[in-house]
């Protein structure tokens, strides 16, 4: 293998007619391009290519990282939630705006539900007399009464499955705190998950 | 009489003159073809064209016409950014005052009508190109950089959607976003995305996927403003500018615009 590519590489500096005769010939016409020269050449070339190689390619990655931010001016995706008996039977609204979450009061106790329509990611507005959440992008309704087993779930419009729910819990001082990282979907059947119901 | 006469031939004979006017008066073919050659923009154009390439129920214009609307969308594009801020608190009210508060009030509608109308022209012409058989050989390495072109068309209206920052800019990018979520392996939704992971551990998810990578964030907000402005202005026209450069230089190397075969 070795020698085809030195052969290779003596033939353009040989003379005009060297391209018939075997590589021994070849070599022999052309003393200037030993074995050892061209392998020296190459690794350097080698070397020279590997670390341009490793260059851009670190350079790229470099540029990828950058895109994505470390620090984001958006509220956390944990909050409290004030305490319980500050909610009534129903959904509340207060905090729909900043952290996108209706937290649902029934009789048995709470949860957190998502305010991301499951179609393409509006938020659905609450309309307490048709007791339903629609979403304005494409119509999606969603139930907003009925218990705990019924509200988020789908019933009209394009939307593929119920609104989703976030972990709900208290905290030592009598707060309920809502989790938005960790979420529970009832088409999974996660909706009877402990973490996503709080008992009161 | 003499004396104008005598002037004539002192300014046509200047060193000035002469430096901006090399070949003289075109009276011949070849010093037409010269002065062509010689002036960066008339060179741009090819010497000769077809009789059928500039017959208006063959090709209808809309390659023309498509890049008419970008020129005019990067002139006015750039005259908007004298007024325009790409934040959240200043974007909407800016948006407002170009039409309220700055003369003529309409560079902004010029923009937009141009915008619509470039989406409608690329496709025609897609459609023209497609119908006279034009994407065929030598030509179909064009056509595939006109796919491109065609992509970055959409880009550039995509971007450009977000720029009002009203209801209909953020709820449109917040649908249109969405679907970077379903990214083979980049997307925390996408197929394959969960085989990323390490135990229990997603490797991708809703805060390092390609929708965040996007919109810098978890949803539409200033970060994702501030990125579509930049993309919208310079990145995306960049790249359609180098395309359109090899675009037009293929059309000619391919043999003019395409004749009726």
């Amino acid at each position: 293998m070795a020698d085809d590519a030195t052969a290779k590489n003596v033939i353009p500096t040989g003379s005009a007619g060297a391209g018939g005769k075997s590589p021994e010939a070849v070599k022999a016409a052309a003393p200037a391009a030993t074995r050892r020269s061209f392998l020296a050449s190459m690794s350097w070339l080698g070397l020279g290519w590997v670390a341009f190689t490793a260059g851009t390619g670190a350079a790229l990655t470099a540029l990828g990282r950058f895109m994505f931010p470390n620090v984001l001016f958006e509220p956390p995706q944990s909050f409290k939630a004030g305490l319980p008996n500050e909610y009534s039977l129903g959904v509340d609204e207060r905090w729909k705006e900043k952290y996108r979450v209706w937290i649902i009061r029934t009789e048995e106790g709470f949860f957190a539900l998502s305010g991301e329509c499951t179609h393409l990611g509006c938020t659905p507005n609450y309309f307490t007399s048709e007791a339903k959440f629609k979403c304005p992008c494409h119509g999606s309704g969603f139930y907003a009464a009925g218990g705990k087993e019924k509200i988020g779930i789908n019933f009209e419009g394009p939307a593929p499955r119920p609104l989703e729910r976030f972990r709900i819990a208290l905290t030592d001082d009598g707060q309920i705190v809502v989790d938005k990282s960790q979420k529970f979907q009832q088409e999974k059947g996660e909706w009877i998950d402990p973490e996503s119901f709080l008992k009161i | 009489m003499s004396k104008i006469k005598d002037f004539q031939e002192y300014v046509s004979k200047s060193q000035v003159w002469r430096s901006i006017f090399r070949v003289g008066v075109p009276t011949t073919d070849r010093k037409r073809a010269l002065a062509v050659l010689g002036n960066v923009f008339l060179h741009l154009h090819p010497v000769k064209v077809r009789t059928s390439g500039i017959r208006l129920k063959y090709t209808w214009c809309m390659g023309g016409i498509s890049f008419f609307l970008f020129l005019v969308l990067s002139l006015t594009g750039l005259l908007l950014m004298f007024y325009y801020r790409p934040t959240g608190e200043y974007a909407y009210p800016d948006i407002v005052d170009l039409g309220e508060q700055v003369s003529l009030g309409l560079m902004r509608e010029l923009h937009r009508w141009a915008a619509h109308l470039m989406v409608i022209t690329v496709w025609l012409h897609m459609f023209r190109v497609f119908m006279t058989g034009s994407y065929k050989p030598p030509r179909e390495f064009n056509w595939g950089v006109g796919v491109l072109l065609l992509i970055f068309t959409l880009l550039l209206s995509f971007t450009g959607y977000l720029l009002p920052w009203d209801q209909l800019a953020i709820w449109a990018i917040t649908v249109g976003g969405n679907m970077a979520r379903a990214t083979p392996f980049a997307g925390y939704e996408g197929p394959g995305a969960s085989l990323l992971s390490i135990g229990d551990i997603r490797l991708v998810h809703a805060g390092d996927d390609a929708r965040f990578a996007l919109l810098g964030g978890r949803f539409v907000g200033t970060n994702a403003l501030l990125r579509f402005y930049v993309l919208h202005c310079v990145g995306i026209p960049i790249v359609a500018g180098a395309l359109m450069a090899v675009h037009f230089w293929r059309v000619r190397k391919d043999g003019g615009i395409s004749g009726p075969l």
